[in-house]
């Protein structure tokens, strides 16, 4: 029997994943199911301690709980993992739609000018490397708003690398293409959005998908600390339970949504690339 | 004399030589373009030819000296001014058939979206590209498909004035004879204006009416304008049998591999550097040529 290399590589997969697990699970001390407890051992916390880590066929059957009604909301410290990842999902997307709002227009203007790039270069060249969490305290004095200053960590964590990809995409543009539009009495407006565009899209598609990954990567954090919702918190929140379970569940969805969004836009980059 | 359609008036281009001093390409250099003319430059590397293509286009101002098309000053680019790249600079990102409505719309925004197309389609097929190969990217086209798309690009918006820059340069033998013969259909159906740089003195004897011949750089002149006074219309099997092929070919062979480095380096004080007419032309011989046995030369300055 012949495979593709498809074929091959995903039955390497499945192969690695059950190995894992199978190590994952071995690796673990037996444990009594809640259910086989006496009331006594459960008062005694001999539920949640003895092990630390749970298998995984405890992750597992947490995972298939969870995904089985994950928008319940039964009050402030109980809700579901769906409702948490909407939370996490809407703070992203709004701190990373302002940031492309300001970063993609802006980028164009330092990649279209010299003048503007110079006298704005030394102020993206400090405030770039800071980390985004470095910017939480001062968020939440002057805004004095948690969930804003969340979507604010995540706007400044955005908008550096589609700011700099675009600007470097523009500026790449070449100079061929822009007489071409030129020939042609293209204006400024409908050689930016007819010939540079394109011919910056795959640069500038790029930068966003850094950029939602960064952002993906800090909202976690941003959530753990100001708390309230979002699956940062919840990581959190169930750290402090003690439930590692759920704790372990909700770093793989964290992981299965990161992907999700970064296939996203890999899309996108496919579908705006070209052959020169 | 009337002024041509096109003329080039004490056009000067000096670029900054690297060293702290310019560099003189050319110096006043004048001469002018008829309507309906195909006119070749031919010239050594280096010399400037692409240097008064993008003056001509608008791409770049000349350090001094005027342009003039149809009694206009030529400033920045312009729609009535066609250019065919040498690298052919087709949008990569879209097809061969987007690459020339995007001209066509630029030209008349107030088409339709089928008109555009419809009237892109057919220069497409006057170059001899029609069916699936029209809807596929620059990139998956070969050379000689991307270049006949650039021409159809330029000669679909009837620009008064085309300017090729070595459009043929990267192509190989034969399939720039099925280009040039293309070129030549099209040129004679429309009577455009046609500038082209070439490096190939066959090339040039097909297609021009006149070839002007560059001096070496730098301090390069427009040093001569040779008329071919071969009829149209022209094949390539067909010129060599012509009488006046041979002696032509000659000239700009003798022109290109001696005179143009004796000529090269002279500064025009201030003059306008106009090119010599040269006329060659056996088949009628005039009174003055019955008794010459060399294959001597007509020039005539006028
Ligand atoms: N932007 C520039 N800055 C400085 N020098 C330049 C510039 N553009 C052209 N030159 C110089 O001007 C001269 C003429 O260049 P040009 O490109 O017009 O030559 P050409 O006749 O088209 O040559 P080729 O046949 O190789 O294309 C060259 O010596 C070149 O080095
Ligand atoms: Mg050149």
């Amino acid at each position: 029997m012949t495979l593709s290399l498809n074929q091959k590589a995903a039955l390497l997969s499945l192969l690695l994943l059950a190995v894992g697990l199978l190590v994952w699970e071995a690796a673990i001390p037996g444990q009594k199911p809640l259910s086989e407890m006496t009331e006594y051992e459960r008062l005694t916390g001999g539920g949640a301690q003895k092990a630390g880590v749970p298998p995984p066929s405890q992750v597992i059957a947490k995972a298939w709980e969870q995904l089985s009604n994950p928008f319940y909301d039964a009050g402030p410290n109980d809700k579901g993992i769906g409702i948490q990842i909407g939370y996490s999902i809407y703070r992203v997307l709004t701190g990373y739609a302002l940031a492309a709002i300001v970063a993609l227009p802006l980028g164009f203007l330092i990649g279209m000018s010299p003048v503007a790039y110079r006298a704005l270069n030394p102020f993206i060249q400090v405030l770039r490397p800071i980390s985004p969490l470095a910017w939480m305290p001062l968020a939440l004095f002057i805004i004095q708003d948690s969930e804003a200053s969340a979507i604010f960590v995540i706007f400044i964590c955005s908008i550096w690398p589609m700011l700099i990809n675009t600007a470097f995409g523009v500026a790449g543009v070449r100079s061929d293409w822009v007489n071409v539009a030129r020939t042609h009495e293209l204006g400024p407006l409908k050689t930016a959005f007819t010939v540079i565009l394109p011919a910056a899209a795959p640069t500038i598609i790029t930068g966003m998908r850094i950029s939602i990954g960064i952002a993906w990567l800090v909202i976690v954090a941003a959530e753990m600390l100001v708390g309230g919702t979002g699956i940062g918190y919840y990581v959190w929140n169930e750290w402090n339970n003690l439930d590692l379970t759920s704790v372990i569940f909700s770093i793989l969805m964290i992981g299965v949504v990161g992907m999700l969004l970064d296939s996203a836009f890999g899309a996108l980059q496919r579908a705006v690339a070209y052959a020169e | 004399m009337s002024k041509p359609f096109l003329s080039v008036e004490n056009l000067t281009q000096s670029f900054p030589d690297g060293k702290g001093g310019t560099m003189t390409v050319f110096e006043n250099a004048t001469f002018g373009v008829e309507e309906g003319e195909f006119v070749c430059i031919l010239g050594h590397s280096g010399c400037g030819k692409s240097t008064i293509m993008n003056i001509l286009a608008g791409l770049a101002e000349p350090t001094s000296g005027v342009v003039k098309m149809d009694g206009f000053e030529v400033s920045g680019p312009s729609l009535d001014r066609g250019v065919v790249f040498q690298n052919y600079s087709l949008l990569p990102w879209l097809s061969a058939l987007r690459n020339v409505m995007f001209g066509v719309k630029a030209r008349h925004p107030d088409w339709s979206k089928a008109k555009v197309a419809e009237h892109s389609e057919t220069y497409l097929s006057m170059v001899g590209l029609d069916g699936d190969a029209i809807h596929r990217k620059p990139a998956q086209l070969s050379g000689g498909m991307r270049q006949r798309v650039s021409i159809a690009r330029a000669f679909a918006n009837h620009p008064k004035l085309l300017l090729l820059d070595e459009p043929f340069g990267a192509l190989d033998a034969l399939t720039r004879g099925t280009i040039q013969e293309e070129l030549l259909k099209i040129w004679g159906g429309t009577k455009q204006t046609v500038f082209m740089i070439t490096h190939d003195i066959d090339e040039a004897i097909l297609l021009a009416d006149r070839i002007l011949l560059m001096t070496n750089g730098p301090l390069a002149r427009v040093a001569e304008s040779v008329e071919i006074t071969i009829d149209r219309p022209r094949s390539r099997t067909g010129i060599v049998e012509h009488p006046n092929y041979y002696p032509i070919r000659n000239h700009l062979v003798h022109f290109l591999g001696r005179r143009s480095k004796e000529l090269a380096g002279q500064p025009s004080n201030g003059a306008p550097q106009s090119p010599e007419t040269v006329r060659i032309d056996f088949t009628s011989p005039g009174p003055d040529d019955a008794g010459d046995e060399s294959l001597r030369l007509r020039a005539v300055t006028n």
